[in-house]
C-alpha cells in the first residue's frame, strides 16, 4: 500500500471501520486490501460459526454479514465516499458450501455512486478461486449528516 | 367405533419441545448469534437476543445488517426444517429425544436470500417468523419478517429460496 500518499490514509480509514464494528470484530473480519471503492476482507473458519453440524459447513449466515461488512467497507472507500452509509438491500446468492477449515476471502465494488444510493457487487472465494462460494448485490443509503442514515 | 385415546398434553409438549430443542441446540451458529424459538403449536417465533457483539454501527448505535440478514436466513431454514419433519414427530417416527447432529433430518440449503432493510435495528432484542409461500419436494420459497418493538413495524424483511433434502423413503 506505500507509494501514493491517499493510499495509507485509505487503509488506515478502511481498518478503523472495521475495528468499530463490533459484529465484524466477532467474525474475526480483517481488511486486506483497500482501492477506491474496492475492498476485500477475509473470515477466518470458525467451529462457532458452523451451520450444519453433519458437515461443519459455516452458515451462510456468516457470509452474509463478511458480504455486507466489505460491501459497505467499499462505499466508504469510494472517492465520493458519504459520512455514514447502511444497507437498503443486499441480495446473496450462495453457489456451493464453503469447504471447512477455510478461510473465506470478499471482495466488494462500489461501481457506481448516484447523489441517492451506492450500488455495490461482491464475491467470495474459499482457497479454491475458480470457484466462488457466493455473490452479493447491494443497494446503500448515503448520508453526509453524521450519526443520520 | 374406537377413537384414539387422547395424548396427555404434557407428553405432546415434551415431544414437541424436544424435537425443537434438539433442531437448534445442532447448529452452533444459533448459539453465537443468541437466537432462541418461541413455539405455540407447530408456530414459530426466532428471538435474536440483544448482545454488544451484534452492534454493526456503534455512533447510532444499530444492529450489524449481517446480523439481521444471518437471524432471518436462520429462521427461515428452521421454519422449514420444522415443518419437514414435524409430521414425522408426530406420528412418533422420530424419536425426539434420541436426536444428534447425525440422526438429524438434513437441513434445507439457501439458494438465494434478498434482504429489505426498512430501518436501522435498534440495541434490544428482535424477532422474526417465516411464512413458507411455497414448500415444494425440491424447491421452497419463505419470506421472513423481523421487528423489534412493534409487529407492525418491520425493520427488515426478507426472501429466500431454498434446496429441500431428500425424503428418506
Amino acid at each position: 500500500m506505500a507509494g501514493e500518499s491517499d493510499k495509507p490514509t485509505l487503509a488506515q480509514i478502511a481498518a478503523q471501520f472495521i475495528n468499530a464494528i463490533p459484529h465484524s470484530r466477532a467474525l474475526g473480519m480483517e481488511i486486506k486490501d483497500v482501492e477506491p471503492g474496492l475492498v476485500r476482507i477475509t473470515m477466518p473458519y470458525d467451529a462457532r460459526l458452523v451451520g450444519d453440524p453433519r458437515t461443519g459447513v459455516m452458515h451462510g449466515g456468516a457470509v452474509s454479514a463478511l458480504m455486507d461488512t466489505c460491501c459497505g467497507a467499499a462505499v466508504i472507500s469510494h472517492p465520493k465516499a458519504p459520512v455514514t452509509t447502511a444497507t437498503l438491500d443486499l441480495r446473496i446468492d450462495y453457489f456451493r458450501p464453503a469447504t471447512p477449515g477455510q478461510t473465506i476471502l470478499c471482495e466488494a465494488h462500489c461501481h457506481l455512486m448516484t447523489r441517492s444510493a451506492a450500488f455495490v457487487r461482491a464475491t467470495a472465494w474459499d482457497d479454491d478461486t475458480d470457484r466462488p462460494v457466493a455473490a452479493a448485490n447491494g443497494v446503500f443509503t448515503l448520508s453526509n449528516v453524521k450519526g443520520k442514515n | 367405533m374406537s377413537r384414539k385415546p387422547v395424548e396427555p398434553l404434557h407428553i405432546v409438549k415434551q415431544r414437541r419441545d424436544a424435537a425443537l430443542k434438539a433442531l437448534v441446540g445442532s447448529i452452533p451458529y444459533i448459539e453465537f448469534l443468541g437466537v432462541e424459538f418461541d413455539r405455540h403449536g407447530d408456530e414459530l417465533t426466532g428471538i435474536m437476543r440483544y448482545s454488544d457483539h451484534l452492534i454493526g454501527n456503534p455512533v447510532l448505535p444499530a444492529l450489524h445488517g449481517g446480523a439481521t440478514a444471518a437471524f432471518m436466513e436462520t429462521v427461515a431454514v428452521i421454519e422449514l426444517s420444522w415443518r419437514f419433519f414435524w409430521e414425522d414427530i408426530e406420528a412418533g417416527k422420530i424419536d425426539a429425544s434420541a436426536l444428534t447432529p447425525e440422526t438429524m433430518p438434513r437441513l434445507p440449503k439457501t439458494i438465494d436470500f434478498s434482504i429489505d432493510y426498512l430501518r436501522s435495528g435498534l440495541p434490544r432484542d428482535a424477532y422474526a417468523r417465516a411464512r413458507i409461500n411455497r414448500f415444494g419436494r425440491r424447491y421452497a420459497s419463505v419470506h421472513v419478517e423481523a421487528w423489534q418493538d412493534h409487529r407492525e413495524k418491520l425493520f427488515a424483511q426478507a426472501t429466500g429460496h431454498f434446496l429441500m433434502p431428500a425424503r428418506d423413503e
